[in-house]
């Protein structure tokens, strides 16, 4: 087994996994969801051998680096990091629907790092800029802090989607149960997206510090306004707007869950468009 | 009062969370305009990209240096402003929860609090009271206690500090701007080529005239390497640096990109390099005597260089290349005065032993390289690492710690003792229900109460 063989299955294993959770949500398949937590558990795992191997094939071909220097291996650590928090999650949260909105999320990114024509998978050495045991510490505390933001996303698509259900309930007064009733309460939803956006931004702060820090060890400025650094301020703003908008002036609900989805995409245009639409210092993301 | 709030307009406006996130929406907002427009480009390249009109309107408004610019500089002192006010407003409030006497709580509210459950004991108040502290105590809350004229109030609480995470985070962004500013004010960042085997006392501003700056010692650069991978990366660039003072050699680094060598305040980064054009690096052993030397020899400006120890003349007589790799070969023209001179062709940066009668060589070849070094001397970065980790811990404080706090009334009613228990928590609600929860269970199996829950 080689790692590209084990991180080739976890494709499968995630799609697998993300059928199961969407056909407990929609078919109500309750006696599904032990599976479902198992294929996950499973496909982590089957992963985390799949990155461990990688690393370890990396200084079999004398380069000798963690595998999160590229676009490719930066993808699978981020549904790596989304996986294992919605496990966390569920564990948590006690509750199997929100894999529904969640675990896709996973499968979407490993799919994407798989199949997509825009940038390598193969292993390749370091440049001197990205040799550095910052590459780690920087690298990981960003992706935790994406993932969580991801899942945070999820979560507000299915807050949306049930309050827009209470809300029409309220008006035209209907009775039947639909398939959006069976959701988590709105409470506790909005809850769980809460506490997804403190730890995203706790670890999202950490991130950008551990960059600004590298970059004075590397060029002597650790803040240049380059663009991935700019961006990842703009998503520290938006989300620190969030923060405060609920802590001091009581926002919650639709509007925390709506700031939850702007700032997702905030996520992927640091994390994808700056690599791929702007230029400048941060280059390696796309390579 | 009325008149106390006009009279604090200023104070009121920059006080308010709304400017906070209208600031916040602002900046963020701002920032993405230098993420789409290049920044500090030349002027011609601006009229080349979006016309006449549009650069001479970038250039009035600085948006090809935004981050520079005036209006990005003041809506950052309206955010520090914002800030530093929004703190010290409600500092006191904040200070007051922390340093609060609890036990002088009014009893009502105890009894209106969400999280309480009543307990009845069997014993006296006296006893109850001492059960209570002991019941407490090993739950690990260390009670206070104090006479009320309802009975004895006990309390316990953890993590009051923990209020003042807020502070901590928001003194931390001041901090980083303060360290940002001291590195502004008192440092600079400059640049220099240094050829390999040639020393300076003197770096150029980055910005603005490039002026200048006295080192107050002397650099030397030894050699410069570069390595490549097998696949054609770059995989190293490395610089062999000597700092000297009054011709005493002081302190020697090789350097590389992400470890940098620091002297005297200043720190000096690997940034980039250059070959010099028309100039050669060789270094030469004699196999006999074991010496070795290295010179810059020059073609085609010059003919022969001379070892006067073994007694040497070589030179570079042609050059032919660069290859697919980017790689010179180069003529050798080699005569150490016993029979007939030798020319070959060697590889660039490829040994190659000279077989002579009577002693043999080693040469290396390779072009003379200049390396790009980036000076930085910023006396604030300490301050802006403070800073960090105090934004770290703050954020840590804010979001996963708690100030929790519980009451125990003990009183006496017709011979009857009973205790009122009850707490808040201002974050992490279900943690604290669950802190709760064991300390019901811990009163209603003590036998020091002989007790039974009570709704």
């Amino acid at each position: 087994m080689n790692s590209s063989q084990l991180l080739g299955i976890t494709i499968f294993a995630y799609l697998l996994a993300s059928i199961l959770y969407i056909a407990i949500f929609i078919f109500r398949a309750k006696k599904l969801g032990v599976v479902a937590s198992l294929v996950t558990v499973a496909a982590w795992l089957i992963q985390t051998a799949g990155i461990i191997m990688r690393w370890v094939e990396s200084y079999k071909m004398g380069y000798g680096h963690a595998p999160l220097s590229n676009m490719y291996e930066s993808l699978v650590f981020f549904a790596w990091a989304i996986a294992i928090i919605y496990l966390w999650i569920e564990w948590k949260f006690k509750n199997r629907l929100i894999g529904a909105f969640v675990v896709p999320f996973a499968f979407i990114s490993m799919a994407y790092a798989s199949f997509s024509t825009e940038f390598g998978r193969t292993i390749k050495p370091l440049v001197p800029a990205l040799q550095s045991n910052w590459l780690i510490g920087h690298v990981v505390t960003c992706f935790i802090g994406y993932a969580s933001f991801a899942i945070a996303c999820g979560l507000g698509f299915m807050y949306i989607l049930k309050d827009r259900r209470e809300q029409a309930k309220k008006e035209n007064k209907q009775k039947s149960d639909g398939l959006i009733d069976t959701l988590p309460q709105l409470r506790l939803i909005d809850d769980a997206i809460y506490k997804t956006i403190v730890f995203g931004f706790v670890w999202l702060s950490t991130g950008i510090i551990a960059g600004a820090i590298w970059a004075n060890t590397a060029w002597g400025t650790y803040w240049s306004w380059d663009p991935k650094e700019t961006w990842s301020l703009i998503t520290w703003f938006v989300y620190a707007s969030a923060l405060h908008a609920r802590f001091v002036r009581g926002w919650n609900g639709r509007r925390i869950a709506w700031i939850a989805i702007l700032g997702f995409v905030s996520v992927i245009f640091t994390y994808y468009g700056v690599n791929f639409l702007l230029s400048g210092l941060h280059s390696y993301g796309s390579a | 009062m009325t008149k106390k709030k006009q009279g604090n307009i200023v104070w009121n406006f920059f006080a308010s969370v709304k400017l906070a996130l209208f600031t916040l929406f602002t900046l963020a907002a701002t920032s993405i305009i230098g993420t789409i427009i290049p920044q500090n480009e030349m002027a011609s390249h601006y009229v080349h990209l979006y016309g006449q009109t549009t650069a001479r309107i970038f250039q009035i408004l600085s948006i090809t240096n935004m981050y520079q610019s005036w209006w990005f500089r003041a809506l950052l002192i309206l955010f520090s402003t914002n800030l530093t006010i929004c703190t010290i407003e409600r500092l006191p409030n904040i200070w007051r929860v922390v340093t609060l006497d609890n036990l002088s709580t009014s009893i009502s509210r105890l009894q209106k609090m969400a999280i309480r459950r009543v307990f009845k004991s069997g014993v006296n108040q006296e006893q109850t009271g001492l059960a209570v502290q002991k019941i407490m105590h090993q739950a690990g809350w260390q009670a206070d206690q104090r006479a009320r004229d309802e009975g004895t109030l006990f309390f316990s609480q953890k993590g009051a500090w923990t209020r003042l995470g807020v502070i901590m985070v928001h003194t931390s962004i001041l901090t980083i701007f303060v360290g940002a500013l001291i590195g502004k004010l008192y440092g600079f960042k400059a640049g220099v080529m240094l050829p390999e085997g040639s020393s300076t006392n003197i770096v150029y501003k980055s910005s603005g005239d490039h002026s200048p700056i006295p080192l107050g010692f002397t650099l030397r650069c030894n050699a410069f390497n570069l390595s490549y991978y097998d696949t054609g990366m770059p995989k190293e660039y490395r610089s062999d640096l000597t700092v000297s003072k009054n011709g005493k050699d002081l302190l020697s680094k090789s350097i590389v990109v992400n470890d940098p060598l620091q002297f005297g305040g200043l720190t000096f980064y690997q940034s980039s390099f250059q070959a010099i054009p028309g100039q050669f690096a060789a270094s030469l052993t004699s196999k006999s005597t074991g010496a070795k030397q290295k010179f810059f020899l020059r073609y085609p400006t010059e003919r022969a260089r001379l070892w006067p120890a073994e007694k040497v003349r070589f030179g570079i007589t042609d050059i032919a290349g660069p290859n697919m790799r980017q790689k010179y070969r180069y003529k050798i023209w080699f005569s150490d005065g016993k029979g007939s001179p030798s020319t070959f062709w060697i590889d660039q940066n490829h040994p190659v032993k000279i077989e002579r009668p009577g002693n043999n060589y080693l040469l290396l070849v390779k072009p003379r390289f200049a390396t790009g070094l980036q000076i930085a001397k910023d006396p604030g970065v300490w301050v802006v690492y403070i800073g960090c980790i105090m934004m770290i811990l703050g954020l840590i404080i804010i979001f996963f710690m708690s100030h929790r706090r519980i009451w125990a009334l003990v009183s006496e009613n017709e011979g009857e003792s009973s205790i009122l228990l009850c707490g808040t928590s201002n974050k992490d609600k279900v943690g604290f229900e669950k802190v709760m929860t064991s300390l019901y269970k811990g009163f209603a199996d003590s036998q020091f109460l002989r007790g039974e829950k009570h709704e």
